[in-house]
């Protein structure tokens, strides 16, 4: 029996912003399983990305339950909070945020840091890793020195790195061009093979239609959540 | 700790430059404040040379409070007879000399050099602790019968003659031709009111009373019998002289009096100087602020990440603090060792003394500095909204 890895109840997310409420997430609920790929699709200014926030443990809702890996983290602690997004939480981001003057080696070994352990214990996980995403031979590049198909990659085994339950990923393909795109997608596939769960926030159909299963968002409502074949 | 580290190497410039404000700042803490107490100890050592039972009277009034200040062209009322009086006049006087005095050229062969010529009876060696380096010093003999011999201090000596034997040689102070009886030990600048025993030169009082074309003595340098009695003796003094002279006549100065009054006075040279140099230490610890507070914004983004990644408020906090007291603490340890070797080099010039206390005052304020300055910007590091920060462009 396969368990939930995200469990989401009735959350919403009320901004207010001089005095006027603001509703981006009303009333939504999820559930992901492990090894499932989901695409979160929707336009932007649907929600979608605080309820990515909310998923990522980077933010909290108003009201309604979080369960990751059967943890709530509804009313956690920004410190339970950092360790959820840690141990958890692998993310790719749209503009990779890798550390410019840091080598790639080092970008991906920066989770392991904040985990506490130690330096050679570190470097051959992230060697390993990198290797996986076919960087093995650009360990020590700069990420001004790799193309942006490259950066992805070092981003993504930055995020695997920690060999998280969810790999949580905002439009990573927004920056690349189409063919470094693909290439990132036929990555993901693979690490979805090997029973990854990866949950896609994307506005771009194509993209969310590499994934299993696909839900739609719009003010801040779930309005269509179906599951896809492979195409 | 390696975060730390790491984020100042990759911003190597501009760390070094940062820490260039607490470096200067140290190094001139230690720098001006060993200046000051190395003028403290030179003219301790100076008094101590001459030992602390000494009293001096000159002519004239002689105001303490205007230290260093001679009394303009002091008229000697003093006579010869004082000295016996003086002697006589009181039990915890050990000591006494008449004391001509006057600066005068000095040659030898051609050689000339400028010195200040002491006229003195033979005791005058023994209550300054002066003796013969080579040949002798002036003996009563030599006072009695009104010799034309000399004892030059080490640097007239060094001057006239260089590294040949001067005991023997005749040298013309004025026009009048002097036998050398003798070489002084070197004090290395020991000595005081009066200037340096090493640049000296000493000859019989009643010979100098002749060259000078005098009749008085200028001063007199009394001995007391031990550092405890020299208030007493001064009292005695000052009793004696009254009975022929008026108070306007003399001062009576006691060496410790003088010297606590001097070195006061120098001590507060040094806290003004090392409170200039502070200044300049906080200015760099206001740099160091400034730095790290344009350091976090232009890191936001950066921030953002590495919390995502799991870093929490306090890891971030600790990297943003260590960094800036790494700063403060190696500009601080690099300023030690710049002003303490400042302070050696300016040595040859004048006399320093780097004091452990300004060593510790420096390293404590710098790392405090980095502390102090570097709090802010972390805690803005660390309060930052990941999801903001995520965003920032």
């Amino acid at each position: 029996m396969t368990s939930d890895v995200l469990r989401i109840s009735h959350i919403s997310k009320i901004y207010t912003m001089d005095g006027v409420e603001f509703t981006a997430v009303g009333d939504v609920s999820l559930s992901v399983k492990h090894g499932e790929y989901v695409a979160i699709m929707g336009p932007s200014g649907s929600g979608k990305s605080t309820l990515m926030h909310i998923i990522g443990c980077l933010d909290r809702p108003t009201a309604g339950r979080v369960e990751i890996v059967g943890q709530d983290i509804s009313h956690a602690s920004d410190h339970v909070l950092a360790r959820i997004r840690n141990t958890s939480i692998g993310f790719v981001f749209q503009q990779f945020n890798l550390l410019r003057r840091t080598s790639a080696i080092a970008n991906v070994e920066l989770p392991l840091v904040y985990r506490g352990i130690g330096g050679g214990e570190r470097r051959s996980i992230a060697e390993k890793i990198l290797r996986q995403v076919g960087l093995g031979d650009k360990l020590n590049n700069f990420p001004s020195q790799l193309s942006g198909g490259q950066q992805q990659r070092v981003a993504i085994a930055r995020a695997l790195v920690t060999d998280p339950q969810i790999l949580l990923a905002d439009e990573p393909t927004g920056n690349l061009d189409s063919k470094s795109g693909t290439e990132i997608l036929e990555l993901f596939e693979g690490l979805h093979k090997n029973g990854r769960t990866i949950i896609l926030v994307t506005h771009d159909a194509d993209v969310a239609r590499q994934a299993r299963r696909i839900v739609r968002i719009a003010d801040g409502k779930i309005v269509e959540d179906k599951k896809v074949g492979r195409p | 700790m390696i975060l730390a580290l790491r984020a100042l190497r990759t911003n190597k410039i501009r760390s070094i430059l940062t820490m260039l404000g607490i470096i200067i700042g140290v190094a001139s803490v230690i720098l001006l404040v060993s200046i000051g107490t190395g003028l403290q100890a030179y003219v301790t050592q100076q008094f101590a040379s001459l030992g602390s039972n000494k009293v001096f009277i000159l002519p004239g009034k002689v105001d303490l409070k205007r230290v260093g200040g001679r009394p303009t062209t002091p008229v000697s009322k003093f006579e010869l007879g004082d000295v016996t009086d003086i002697m006589r006049g009181s039990v915890v006087i050990k000591d006494v000399t008449p004391v001509v005095t006057q600066a005068g050229t000095i040659t030898y062969q051609g050689e000339i050099t400028r010195a200040d010529i002491f006229g003195v009876w033979e005791n005058y060696f023994a209550m300054g602790n002066f003796s013969a380096d080579v040949g002798s010093v002036i003996t009563q003999n030599d006072v009695e019968r009104t010799r034309k011999v000399v004892v030059l201090g080490s640097k007239p000596a060094k001057d006239l003659f260089g590294d040949a034997e001067p005991v023997g040689k005749t040298v013309t102070i004025g026009d009048i031709r002097y036998q050398v009886k003798g070489v002084l030990v070197s004090k290395g600048g020991g000595g005081a009111l009066g200037g340096d025993i090493d640049e000296r030169i000493v000859i019989p009082f009643t010979t100098a009373l002749r060259q000078f074309n005098q009749s008085r003595p200028f001063m007199m340098l009394v001995e007391a019998s031990d550092q405890d009695a020299v208030v007493e003796a001064a009292s005695d003094i000052r009793r004696t002289l009254l009975r022929r002279l008026k108070i306007d006549d003399f001062t009576v100065l006691e060496q410790k009096e003088l010297l606590s009054t001097i070195t006061q006075f120098l001590s507060v040279i040094t806290i003004a100087l090392g409170g200039i140099a502070a200044i300049s230490l906080l200015v760099g610890g206001i740099g160091i602020m400034n730095i790290m507070l344009v350091s976090v914004t232009e890191r936001t983004r950066e921030i953002g990440l590495r919390k995502a990644v799991g870093a929490t408020g306090r890891d971030i906090l600790l990297q943003f603090l260590i960094e800036s007291v790494i700063v403060s603490l190696v500009g601080g340890i690099i300023g030690i060792l710049l002003g303490g070797a400042g302070s050696l080099a300016l040595r040859s010039f004048v006399q320093t003394e780097v004091t452990l206390w300004s060593v510790f005052l420096a390293s404590g304020f710098s790392a405090l500095i980095g502390i102090v300055f570097g709090v802010a910007p972390a805690i803005r590091a660390a309060r930052l909204d990941p999801i903001e920060a995520l965003r920032y462009e």
